[in-house]
């Protein structure tokens, strides 16, 4: 049986999965009832002298009826005294020992209130301190969170400021809202820190009350940039996890955030190198239970591919992201779709069409391939035709279809294989699992863009397109 | 401009009926609307599309509700068929839109195709909004109409849509034919029917009720329009032929259905005998249930598996307590002063497909009310003398333009079909109306 044991920067966890610090990690009452969920550590709502938050703070994207792709928030930190935060830490951790907590912290740019801060929440029993240089909106305008993690010389001092004072693991915490996220990472490493986490929010405006013509969340008529997480950030967190964890300057133990809510997300994270994985959007949105079936699924997963603990396959994938000029050219793939299994929709037939190489075609039920009919004269042709209700009684010929059927052969689109790029999108946008598949059939030794450039085959700083 | 457009007031309004004949398929509220049309895949040149008669862009409608755009649901609805809102009610879409929806090959449920689209139309009448067409500039041009359902009503909107102006000629007090008259109340309420064709009258189509249209009539109106379009549907419903067949409770199907929709009647003796098999027949043998009778047989001369009833007719009925007594034929009505039995004969079928009578398997059953619903009779006997080509009492036209042999008449629905669903005879209309303005466009040209 597979184990999520594991240790983060030295500190043990029973397993990978915490909870970011975030409004499900604002008190203790909270966090004990997420323990006793399973989640294996908490990062307390970041601590520092209390704010004062507006009221309407979060705003999120629908998408296709499903609620909250994007979660979007304006919401600063803890608004509870710091000496009420750290009491409740104290409590926590005498009653759950085992149970991983990371006290969040952020104050002024100062060596002494930082000194300050570190020791009192060691004090208490913090079993690590995260360092939050990402928060992205209202702090920032007061020189602290993403305004310390835009300035690398920033980052590398509070980190040595923090580490000197400090016994327990040092986590920083990186904003995504900077354009090489290496810079603040290896600044970071440089200061002393211990670990990583990334990423936090990322600036956001979620959209705009088409009535009112108001952004959202609306506060009175305004809003101001929020910090967007959840699913839809999922991709862009874990380049920045692979950025990092492949810089050997950056290189530390990172816990991964952005986007995590299922089991699959946290294995994708570890297998970029993530030691363990912090959670938010899913926990507010469908609560702490979710840990359940990261667990247990996770568990399921890492016994189907052999792996006993979180270790055997850290970093596994990190190998395989590399730079475009090191992909094989001569890879080729083309789309097959499996007839039996079409349900006859087309959407790869436009897909192609519009938004790919014009090499799906419906003509299996023509008397001889036709690459030439189009979209258009397609559904003219539909709609030319006359149709009528089948009435069985008026339709002795037997004219009448009647009711669910296999799919028409003319309904089956066929791909042309000689002018199938491998793009992928008809895979992509085809809605039954394993219905087209991506075929291998190149037959030539690989050969990458660097490979052709060394050997002089065609002039530095222009790709091109066409073999010699 | 119409000797009425407010025909949805006129509706007869019964809160028994209304009770009795609620909603079979309620509405979608919004937010189920809003979940199934976000089920839908959007798929490219779409079968449902391509299935309805009147090619209904069916995806397009449904992203629009989708994306909370009601208003361009509905006018891409209305674009396809102007009588979108009752054929929503009224279609059997499980051998039509929905019969063709993918997903039957996918988790094998089907889109709520006609739940959407009655969803969208509701919404646009509650919006209170007309048409979201203008009538096309006036083209001087003249139409006449004959028969007011629904394919008059396509063929007239397209040609107010095209500057044509158009005369609907009705033999009823009020228009909308078996849209109004002859579909069950629990899917389509007569009052809904008008609530439609009130919008047609807002784009200036014009109506004539009371008015019937004989060979003498057709003269004038040929005389004094630019073309004349037939769309006058079937007509009586074939009697038995057997003794006692005009005793006080013996009636037919379609003045049955038509006098409870008006309000006629509003209750109907204990028990009931339908004969025949067909959807109007069901039609019928519900509407008895509802309208309290206890005991409801239909009587039909072969099997369930003949029975020209759709499948999910056939099994609503059964749902409504309808029962059958298959492979019998009535011989006999008995009764003095009114019906008090029908005489019935078992029938088996021979080798050949024919039938023949079980001869001393007579049986006589008690009933009050005999409904007769064995198949219509063509109304086309004011065309004769070569007006237009008939075939088999059918008038016949080209299927594209929906114009007859005489090239100044045009024709659609059952009167050219021989009788099939409200869909197909706005289809006809539709492609009539596109017809006859290209073709008065032409003559115009020429002259």
């Amino acid at each position: 049986m597979p184990t999520l044991e594991t240790t983060f920067a030295g500190i043990p966890c029973i397993n990978p999965f915490w909870l970011a610090s975030a409004p499900p990690t604002n008190c203790g009452e909270q966090v004990m009832r997420a323990f006793d969920a399973g989640w294996g550590g908490a990062v307390w709502k970041t601590i520092g002298e209390p704010i004062t938050n507006v009221s309407s703070r979060y705003s999120s994207i629908d998408w296709s009826g499903q609620r909250m792709m994007g979660l979007n928030n304006i919401e600063l930190i803890s608004d509870r005294p710091i000496e009420v935060n750290l009491r409740e830490i104290s409590e926590v951790k005498r009653r759950y020992p085992k149970h991983v907590v990371i006290a969040s912290l952020m104050v002024e740019s100062n060596q002494r209130a930082w000194h300050d801060i570190v020791e009192r929440a060691e004090d208490a029993g913090a079993d690590g301190l995260e360092l939050n240089f990402g928060c992205p909106h209202g702090m920032s305008e007061r020189g602290m969170g993403s305004a310390v993690g835009q300035v690398p010389e920033y980052c590398s001092q509070i980190s040595e400021w923090v580490k000197e004072r400090a016994r327990t693991p040092v986590i920083v915490k990186m904003t995504p809202n900077i354009s090489d996220i290496r810079m603040p990472a290896r600044a970071a490493k440089r200061g002393g820190a211990d670990a990583l986490s990334a990423i936090n929010t990322i600036n956001s405006i979620t959209g705009i009350d088409l009535d009112t013509l108001e952004p959202r969340p609306n506060v009175d008529g305004k809003s101001s940039h929020g910090g967007y997480c959840g699913p839809a950030v999922k991709p862009i967190a874990l380049n920045m996890v692979q950025q990092i964890m492949s810089d050997r300057e950056s290189v530390l133990p990172l816990s991964g955030i952005g986007g995590i809510g299922s089991w699959q997300d946290a294995a994708e994270f570890i297998l970029l190198g993530a030691g363990t994985v912090q959670v938010c959007t899913a926990v507010m949105h469908y609560g702490y239970r979710i840990v359940e079936d990261m667990s247990d699924g996770l568990v399921a997963w890492m016994q189907k591919k052999g792996f006993e603990t979180l270790d055997d396959f850290r970093g596994l994938t990190l190998s395989r992201v590399t730079d475009w000029k090191h992909l094989n050219l001569n890879y080729k793939i083309v789309a097959r779709i499996h007839e039996q299994l079409c349900i006859g929709c087309e959407l790869c037939y436009t897909a192609c069409w519009d938004g790919a190489h014009q090499c799906i075609h419906l003509d299996r039920a023509l008397p001889s391939p036709n690459t030439s009919r189009t979209p258009a004269m397609v559904t003219a042709e539909s709609l030319s035709r006359i149709s009528m209700t089948p009435i069985a009684k008026l339709d002795l010929d037997g004219a009448g279809e009647t009711g669910p059927q296999r799919t028409p052969l003319s309904r089956i689109p066929r791909v042309d294989e000689h002018e199938c790029v491998g793009c992928n999108l008809c895979s992509l946008v085809c809605p039954v699992p394993d219905c087209i598949t991506m075929e291998r059939v190149d037959n030539e030794p690989p050969e990458t863009w660097d490979e052709r450039m060394s050997a002089g085959m065609f002039k530095a700083g222009l790709p091109g397109h066409t073999k010699l | 401009m119409s000797e009425s457009n407010h025909f949805f007031a006129q509706a007869p309004h019964s809160p028994d009926t209304a009770t009795r004949f609620a909603d079979l398929h309620p509405p979608f509220e919004r937010s189920a609307a809003f979940v199934e049309s976000n089920r839908c895949l959007y798929c490219f040149d779409a079968p449902c599309t391509a299935a309805c008669p009147t090619h209904i862009d069916v995806p397009r409608f449904i992203k629009k509700i989708s994306s909370g755009n009601l208003q361009g649901s509905a006018k891409t609805i209305l674009d396809a068929n102007i009588l979108g809102a009752s054929c929503s009610r009224v279609c059997p879409v499980d051998v039509l839109c929905e019969g063709a929806c993918v997903m039957h090959r996918y988790n094998k449920q089907p889109i709520a195709i006609a739940k959407l689209q009655r969803f969208a139309m509701d919404e646009l009448h509650r919006s209170g909004a007309p048409l979201p067409f203008l009538p096309g500039r006036d083209t001087g041009k003249s139409v006449s109409l004959v028969g007011g359902g629904p394919a008059s009503l396509a063929c007239a909107a397209e040609l107010r849509r095209r500057g044509v102006r158009a005369e609907i000629y009705d033999a009823r007090p009020l228009p909308g034919g078996l849209n109004t008259y002859g579909v069950a109340e629990y899917k389509l309420p007569l009052a809904e029917s008008l609530r439609e064709i009130d919008l047609l009258a807002q784009l200036g189509v014009v109506f004539h009720c009371n008015v019937t249209v004989d060979a003498e009539m057709l003269a004038k109106l040929e005389a004094a329009h630019d073309a004349v379009f037939l769309g006058v549907g079937l007509g009586a419903i074939h009697q038995l032929g057997i003794a006692s067949e005009s005793l006080p409770g013996v009636c037919n199907a379609l003045d049955y259905i038509a006098a409870y929709k008006s309000g006629a009647i509003t209750s109907v003796p204990r028990r009931v005998a339908v004969i025949g098999g067909g959807n109007t027949a069901i039609d019928a043998a519900n509407a008895s249930v509802r309208l309290g009778a206890v005991d409801v047989h239909m009587i039909y001369r072969r099997g369930p598996e003949q029975m020209s009833a759709f499948a999910f007719e056939y099994e609503h009925a059964k749902l409504e307590g309808v029962k059958f007594l298959w492979h019998m034929q009535p011989i006999g009505i008995r009764g003095t002063d009114a019906v008090e039995a029908v005489e019935l004969a078992r029938l088996e079928a021979t080798s050949d497909g024919s039938l023949v009578m079980r001869m001393g398997m007579n049986f006589e059953l008690p009933v009050d009310l005999v409904v007769l619903a064995i198949g219509q009779s063509t109304h086309t006997d004011f065309l004769k003398g070569g007006k237009v080509k008939l075939e088999r009492g059918r008038v016949l036209i080209d299927r594209a333009t929906g114009q007859t042999s005489n090239p100044k008449y045009f024709a659609g629905g059952d009167c050219t079909n021989g009788g099939r669903e409200v869909v197909d005879a706005v289809a006809d209309g539709k492609r009539a109306g596109i017809g006859i303005a290209a073709w008065l466009e032409g003559q115009y040209a020429n002259a």
